[in-house]
């Protein structure tokens, strides 16, 4: 090997490029910039400032966050629901008078002053909500408008009761309990706003109307179609920050004991600067209360931190216009390039060099050359199948195949020209397979494992397996589950080809050639899924050996036939039976002679062999390149192979007129016939093998006379 | 339709300050004296000017909320570095630069990150007032020195009439000009109906927006230094206070859409009308400046609502994250 391509080897095969763009599909990657500017913050501030971490000076500033926290997570809530609320400070303060004046003119109770400040805030937030909810105002003017009127009317109510409230002689142990004590060490607003934090996060992600909530936010016109009632959504979610705002009113009011005119001024830019900062995405749908707490913790570090350094009037300001313009630039570019960025990053070839093979040109006088004799098939469903992956027949000589609209088709016997719609299961359905008892099991592309009894009851069987411990994303998913075949003590054993790409995506899957696909079992007793096998190159047909000890398996972007031991003294391990064939190897199923039909669904070549030793080249064509530009395995040619339980072939069978079958995909025999699909045709091909058993049928070989 | 249909926001508005200025002059003592008119109108004129360059933002789907800041922040600027001995050129120079600097910075991030103009402006809002009054100038208020012509021009007048009227006579006439006669006017209108369609169609869209958001800056420049010359100095406490929402208020309660495309200078002019002559009412009537705040917002809360009802949005139209 040249030292050029072993260094691509090493290169391409050793560095785990994939993790890249599997990281960045992950959310939590978002909260990666926040997170790293808090650290870094709290790093500054805690050294810069003497008695920064004191326990004491903790305490009081944490009060301070905490009424901070809680206006920020109903701002939050707001900005989840695609809308913006400005008027938290005038609500803020609007609230705080409520409780002081309650408490202090009126002399009420506590609970009446807390009463109070919420009945304000809800009041002042159903404004709002009424407002952009109902009427549909613009969000950001709308609440900038309120939050002048309820500044106009705070400053009057200060005006007219300042003196009232400063003369007042009323006091309360709660009250002071609520603005000066601890619980634990924790101060009451800190603990409130924990106990918010919980709630609204729990809500969120769990509730119905927290799903409302991100659904409106996400698309509001996708929400209106789908049923919910934005208006009512968008509503509900400025009285929710109307009423944290007023919370956080009546907790500052029990902490200074009074309400002045620089009650909550500047409130509104500290809430959103902190909202933004944090992550939250402004038009809602992307969020989180935790993003909302990240940003209140910087942005009241820094502003208090730029105080207490002593740095002079307006370096607050300028400093949170800075941040606010930054974090919401890069919210904007991020949204909107992320996926590009990842369609840039996620496909990350590696080198293989293929083996040798043997030609399958016709007259090259190998085992595998190819012929016409599919050519004379005769045809059944022409033009009104799309896409039958695999077929197969029931004790009664009905014929079935999945379609590409995800149903299951049936044939009746004898003419097969006669069909209905067994079943309809979603997806795509590819592997069949008859159990014991006549129940068909289908492997469904990116759906799972599925049942349909007799009487057309579809159930899921398994849609996961146990996740693997190194995995970043989450391979306990199904994605591509391919085919199937049922141990005679009943465990369905099936592959699932990749777990980077979706169904669909099988061609970047073959361009990456990167070993995902897996071998698991379903045990029908108790239900469970497990791996068996992990890391071939798209692992495809599972068929059981006759003397049902062991199981083939197809390995497709290698060329390879694989058997997994299922007893006897390599149970549990697996052996290359044939390898470097010349086709992309698909479906295995029994033959009648105790031998085994293996379906090719493309032919390698030359080209596409040599762009396996050059990942790099890969990698641009796929970033530059539109898709139908791509090199990808050949599927204009496939065929059937014939091979035996010591891996020696037997016979080939090809359409080069490429009329009929130009790939193919499976095949059944059944009573002399062989059945052939194909998942890009239209067609079931039906063909007769000389020499076959007449009698012999797939459902007598698995499960006996009985079926 | 009659007249019902021929009812829009411009003709409401104006038949409202037509009506506060008849009912005023027959019952307020001293409001229909020639002195009061002027007053009037200097009181409006500044806002007028600034309203203005809002006008040209708004009509192309923008909205600037800095200009309060840069126009006390710059002509602060301005004079500190004359109060510090600079050179008068010298002092203009870095001033304009700075306004140009920070109306291009605005304009390249809404035109080219394509960040929503509100939030742009307010941080560049909060950033402007914070740089200068944290690092370039020493107190909250800067006189202006004696003698300068800033000085000089507050205290001009022609025909008795301040020299800010007629700043704002000619600048409206030179916007009303610019709008409607001239290729890049109307190209404003284009961008603010459907900007999407504009680029498509050619023109420059972009380059565009960010000269808009230069020239309202250096709009509110020069209202920057007629504040200062007729109060020989520059408060930059303005910043605070509800000034900027009654430029707002100004542009939009004549009738200019917010969602763009639509009014012109007549509206402004009928907005300032009507702004100017309440708030010289509600003087005579000795409304405490708290409660004049109250009712202009309250005013400003009608205008929008009137504005979202003439022009209602609705789930199938809107675009996403429009706020």
């Amino acid at each position: 090997m040249p030292s050029r391509e072993r260094l691509q080897a090493l290169r391409y095969n050793l560095i785990p490029d994939h993790l890249i763009g599997e990281i960045l599909t992950k959310r939590w990657t978002d909260n990666a910039i926040p997170f790293l500017v808090l650290v870094a913050v709290i790093a500054l501030f805690g050294t810069a400032i003497p008695g920064f971490f004191n326990p004491f000076s903790l305490q009081e500033s944490t009060r301070q966050l905490g009424e901070f926290a809680i206006v920020v997570i109903g701002l939050t809530v707001v900005m989840l629901g695609g809308g913006i609320d400005l008027s938290v400070g005038s609500i803020f303060a609007l609230a705080t008078f409520a409780s002081v004046g309650s408490f202090f003119i009126l002399g009420l109770p506590v609970w009446v002053a807390f009463l109070a400040a919420l009945a304000t805030g809800a009041l002042f937030g159903a404004i709002n909500g009424y407002l952009v909810g109902f009427l549909r105002l613009r969000a950001f003017l709308t609440t900038l408008v309120t939050f002048i009127i309820g500044r106009a009317v705070f400053d009057i109510l200060v005006v007219q009761f300042g003196a009232a409230i400063q003369m007042s002689f009323a006091s309360s142990d709660a009250w002071d309990f609520i603005g000066d004590g601890t619980l634990a060490g924790l101060s009451v607003p800190v603990i409130a706003a924990g106990l918010l934090a919980l709630v609204t996060h729990v809500t969120l992600t769990r509730a119905r109307i927290g799903w409302h909530i991100l659904a409106v936010g996400g698309s509001r016109r996708s929400a209106h179609n789908a049923g919910i009632k934005v208006r009512r959504t968008v509503f509900l979610t400025y009285v929710f920050s109307g009423l944290c705002s007023g919370a956080a009113g009546f907790l500052i009011a029990c902490r200074l004991s009074g309400a002045g005119p620089g009650t909550g001024a500047g409130l509104e830019i500290l809430a959103l600067t902190a909202a933004v900062v944090g992550g939250n995405a402004l038009g809602g749908g992307r969020g989180s209360v935790v993003k909302g707490l990240m940003g209140a913790v910087i942005v009241l570090v820094m502003t208090n931190g730029l105080i207490r350094l002593g740095y002079g009037t307006g370096t607050n300001q300028m400093v949170l216009g800075i941040m606010l313009a930054v974090a919401v630039t890069i919210d904007i570019r991020w949204l909107k390039n992320r996926h590009k960025v990842l369609n840039e990053v996620y496909v990350a070839p590696v080198y293989l060099k293929m083996g040798e093979t043997q030609s399958a040109e016709p007259q090259s006088g190998t085992p595998f050359a190819l012929n016409s004799r599919l050519a004379a098939a005769e045809s059944i469903g022409l033009g009104a199948l799309e896409g039958p992956e695999d077929v197969i027949l029931d004790a009664d000589d009905h014929l079935y195949c999945g379609t590409r609209h995800g149903e299951i088709v049936r044939f009746f016997a004898p003419d097969y020209t006669r069909s209905e719609v067994f079943a309809h299961v979603g997806g795509f359905p590819l592997g069949l397979a008859f159990d014991r008892d006549g129940n068909l099991i289908s492997c469904v592309g990116a759906m799972g494992l599925y049942k349909i009894a007799p009487d057309r009851t579809v159930t899921r069987l398994s849609a996961e397996t146990r996740r693997s411990l190194t995995s970043v994303q989450d391979d306990a998913r199904l994605r591509d589950p391919n085919d199937l075949d049922i141990a005679p003590d009943g465990r369905i054993y099936f592959t699932d080809s990749t777990k980077r790409y979706d169904a669909h995506d099988w061609t970047l899957d073959s361009i990456e050639n990167r070993g995902t696909g897996r071998l698991l079992v379903y045990d029908p007793r108790d239900g469970s899924t497990k791996t068996l096998l992990d890391g071939y190159r798209y692992t495809n047909g599972v068929c059981m050996a006759h003397d049902g000890k062991s199981l083939y398996f197809a390995e497709s972007w290698a060329c390879r036939i694989h058997r997994y031991w299922l007893e006897g003294p390599k149970a549990g391990t697996a052996e290359c039976v044939i390898k470097d064939m010349p086709g992309y190897t698909d479906n295995i199923n029994r033959a009648s002679d105790g031998t085994y039909w293996m379906a090719w669904l493309g032919m390698r070549t030359p080209s596409f062999d040599l762009s396996l030793r050059h990942p790099a080249m890969r990698k641009r064509m796929t970033r530059r390149l539109p898709q139908d530009d791509w090199l990808f395995p050949n599927i204009n040619t496939g065929g059937i192979v014939k091979f035996d339980d010591s891996g020696r072939i037997l016979q080939t069978f090809g359409d080069l007129t490429g009329e009929n079958h130009p790939m193919v995909t499976s095949m059944r025999e059944h009573k002399g016939e062989l059945f052939i699909g194909g998942i890009l045709n239209n067609r079931i091909g039906r063909y007769r093998i000389e020499g076959a058993d007449p009698e012999w049928t797939g459902m007598r070989a698995y499960w006996g006379t009985r079926a | 339709m009659g007249f019902l249909g021929s009812l829009n926001q411009e003709r409401i508005v104006f038949a409202i300050a037509v009506a506060i200025f008849v009912i005023a002059a027959l019952t307020l003592p001293g409001f229909f004296t020639a002195d009061n008119l002027v007053a009037i109108v200097r009181s409006v004129s500044v806002l007028g000017i600034l309203a203005l360059g809002m006008a040209v933002i708004v009509i192309g789907r923008g909205i600037d909320l800095s200009m309060v800041a840069v126009m006390a922040m710059s002509v602060a600027w301005y004079l500190q570095m004359l109060g510090n001995g600079m050179s008068d050129g010298a002092a203009l120079g870095l001033a304009l630069a700075g306004v140009v600097v920070i109306g291009f910075a605005n304009g390249f991030l809404v035109a080219y990150a394509e960040v929503p103009a509100i939030f742009v402006t307010l941080a560049s809002a909060s950033f402007v007032y914070g740089l200068v009054r944290s690092q370039l100038i020493g107190s909250d208020a800067v006189p202006v020195p004696p003698g300068h012509w800033v000085a000089e021009l507050g205290a001009l007048r022609l025909a008795d009439v301040p020299v800010e009227v007629f700043v704002f006579a000619g600048l409206a006439l030179a916007a009303f000009v610019f709008l409607r006669f001239t290729k890049w006017g109307r190209y404003v209108y284009y961008a603010g109906d459907n900007p999407a369609a504009a680029r498509n169609v050619g023109m420059p869209v972009r380059p565009m927006l960010v000269l808009r958001y230069v020239l309202s800056s250096l709009v509110a420049f020069a209202a920057g230094i007629l504040t200062a010359g007729s109060l020989q100095s520059m408060n930059t406490r303005v910043v605070n206070s509800t000034q900027l929402y009654d430029i707002v208020l100004v542009t939009v309660i004549g009738g200019i859409g917010l969602a763009g495309g639509k009014g012109g200078v007549r509206n402004v002019l009928i907005g300032a009308a009507l702004i100017g002559i309440m708030l010289n009412a509600m003087t005579i009537l000795d409304i405490p400046l708290l409660y004049q705040n109250l009712i202009k917002s309250a005013i400003l809360l009608a205008a929008i609502i009137f504005d979202g009802v003439l022009n209602p949005r609705d789930e199938q139209t809107a675009q996403q994250g429009d706020i």
